[in-house]
């Protein structure tokens, strides 16, 4: 079963997805967010750059429950949250595609799609699982949102880098999270799989009013995927634009600025 | 449409050789594969030795499996979520003293003194999954300091010198005294395990737990809990091997189980395809190979050679097994055989 894509008309006043308000966290000595500020609107996709260590893994990891910030708030649809856990996270709707995947290798396509949300029946203890439903709504799912994979039960590990990536997203939506982040979707992947991530990613964007957030290194991407980009470097928000007031060359040109800014010695 | 695909498939794999489709089977079921072993065995035996046989036999080798079979159950639980637990053998004879001291000494009846050992074995298990779990001891390390400790332990409050099991004729008769009743006991608990591993939400957990840990608990599976379930689980089916083994053979001693038996039920779920890296087995593959190790000891027995090879094959069947499980797992994940699974 797919649940019809909700046609909701996103109203001008309705609070963002998601809201991060002058958050900083430390490791040690090590500053790996300073004051971060950004935000993300319903049903918006919204690209975070920057150099490795700018931050970005750290934040994702905040905004998932993995860590803790030192300061700052955190609100979600509009209210102020605490994120305690990753469990906490995504009772709220904050679902992440982490880099490893988080997919169990041994394990068929539709138990990995259903992992921890697994459908069962019978009473009180004694459940079990309805492997038949979660095995045809998987399917159902997946045909819907245009992802192709040999069969339900084949084992995750035969499957190719974009099809589990695929699969990864697709369980992420599929699980009514609101809000996804994904933390570099087409890392270590060929262009053709890399095209058929970013053509998913532009049907949710198209079909559903999940919000996105999507952590990327190529610019030609970033643009192709997301409503709007922001550059993280040093734990700092350097730069906010919308993908159509800006170009590969705009953003390339802005990085190597910051760049050559950090490297020139004295203020 | 995926029906439609189905169909479109089927005529491609019934032109394929019955050679390669049985290969493909063995690929892609690792049971069958020890289940031709086993078939393989009992003939070769059966050809070599009439003796071997006889219904006597089979009660022998039934007999000699069903405690290991248990422990094996529970090992294989551990493996996929990528622990082991070596004390298993040390719990089979501490836990059957502690039922027992339960009954003679502490008065308990005796169903409830079978619970009373039981629980024993559970507790075992708790302290070596928390050990395990929040102290991050690797597994191998905790239960091997815990096998020493229950076996002193057991020397202790046993006085070292061997006794026979209290209870009376309908709990010997349930629990171990009549012919194939331990072997009854060994088929619930493989048959509630299989359900347990391949049919409910623990089990999933379990082999997600151990095909990737990372993944798993960023899902939200709590892989902790997991694990010192596991633990619970495994040392439980030690505690109640050990008291239906005692029954049966009407003794039970400080030095019973020990470590031979936990290497059997590991080298047993081993060479019945549960892989020591965690996150795949099964309890059907662990029971077969709990009967491949009971064909050959008997086998060995009844042809007159001596106990010394027994051991010596039992290495060779290890290492040729995982060899065997590491290469499958290759081919298996390469796709060149298995078709659609």
């Amino acid at each position: 079963m797919s649940e019809p894509a909700e046609v909701v008309q996103i109203r001008p006043d309705a609070p963002d997805a998601i809201r991060v308000e002058n958050v900083s966290k430390s490791f040690g000595v090590v500053r790996a967010l300073e004051d971060v500020s950004l935000h993300v609107r319903p049903g918006e996709v919204l690209g975070l750059i920057g150099d490795n260590g700018a931050g970005k893994s750290t934040l994702v990891k905040i905004l998932t429950g993995f860590h803790k910030p030192d300061s700052g708030s955190i609100f979600v649809f509009g209210d102020e949250v605490q994120l305690k856990s990753v469990t906490h996270a995504r009772a709220l709707g904050i679902d992440t595609v982490f880099q490893d995947l988080a997919l169990v290798p041994g394990m068929s396509v539709y138990h990995n799609m259903f992992l921890n949300r697994e459908l069962t029946r019978g009473i009180g203890p004694l459940r079990f699982l309805n492997n038949r439903v979660m095995k045809k709504r998987a399917r159902e799912y997946l045909d819907d949102i245009g992802v192709r994979v040999p069969s339900m039960g084949a084992e995750v590990a035969r499957m190719s880098g974009g099809q589990r990536q695929a699969i990864a997203i697709a369980r992420s939506t599929h699980s009514d999270a609101r809000i996804i982040l994904l933390d570099e979707p087409l890392a270590a992947m060929g262009a053709r799989e890399g095209a058929l991530i970013i053509e998913l990613i532009e049907e949710l964007r198209r079909s559903s009013d999940v919000s996105m957030i999507v952590i990327a290194h190529n610019y030609v991407h970033v643009l192709e995927m997301c409503d709007r980009v922001n550059l993280l470097r040093n734990g700092r928000i350097v730069l906010d634009k919308r993908t159509d007031e800006t170009s590969v060359d705009e953003l390339t040109e802005i990085v190597a600025r910051e760049y050559r800014q950090a490297t020139t010695p004295g203020p | 449409m995926a029906q439609a695909a189905t169909n479109a498939q089927a005529p491609i794999e019934q032109r394929a050789g019955l050679g390669r489709r049985v290969a493909a089977a063995l690929v892609r079921r690792r049971e069958a594969s020890i289940l031709v072993v086993l078939i393989g065995l009992v003939a070769y035996f059966s050809i070599r030795s009439e003796a071997f046989f006889g219904t006597d036999n089979a009660q022998v080798i039934a007999e000699f499996s069903a405690p290991i079979a248990i422990i094996a159950a529970g090992e294989v639980m551990l493996l996929i979520c990528g622990e082991i637990d070596l004390s298993a053998g040390m719990v089979f004879a501490f836990s059957t003293w502690i039922f027992y001291f339960a009954n003679t000494d502490w008065n308990l009846p005796i169903w409830l003194a079978v619970i009373v050992g039981l629980l024993s074995g559970a507790a075992v298990g708790l302290v070596n999954g928390l050990i395990t779990v929040l102290l991050h001891v690797p597994s191998f390390i905790t239960t091997l300091g815990m096998a020493y400790l229950l076996n002193g332990l057991t020397l202790n409050i046993s006085g070292a010198f061997p006794v026979e099991p209290p209870g009376g004729h309908t709990f010997f008769r349930l629990f171990g005294a009549s012919p194939y009743v331990t072997v009854y006991w060994a088929l619930g608990v493989i048959v509630v395990m299989t359900v347990l591993l391949t049919r409910t939400r623990w089990g999933l957990h379990t082999v997600a737990t151990g095909g990737n840990l990372l993944g798993a608990s960023e899902s939200g599976v709590n892989v902790r809990s997991v694990k010192v379930g596991n633990f619970v689980i495994c040392s439980t089916l030690a505690a109640l091997a050990g008291i239906l083994e005692s029954v049966r053979i009407d003794t039970i001693q400080a030095l019973q189980g020990g470590f031979p038996l936990m290497f059997y039920a590991v080298a047993a779920a081993v060479i019945g395809g549960t892989s020591l890296f965690g996150g795949s087995g099964t309890i059907i593959g662990a029971a077969l190979g709990v009967l491949v190790l009971a064909v050959l000891n008997l086998g060995f027995t009844i042809q007159g050679i001596s106990a010394y090879w027994f051991d010596f094959i039992l290495g060779v069947a290890i290492i040729v097994s995982m060899a065997l499980n590491v290469s499958l797992e290759r081919i298996r994940q390469s796709g060149r055989l298995g078709g659609t699974a």
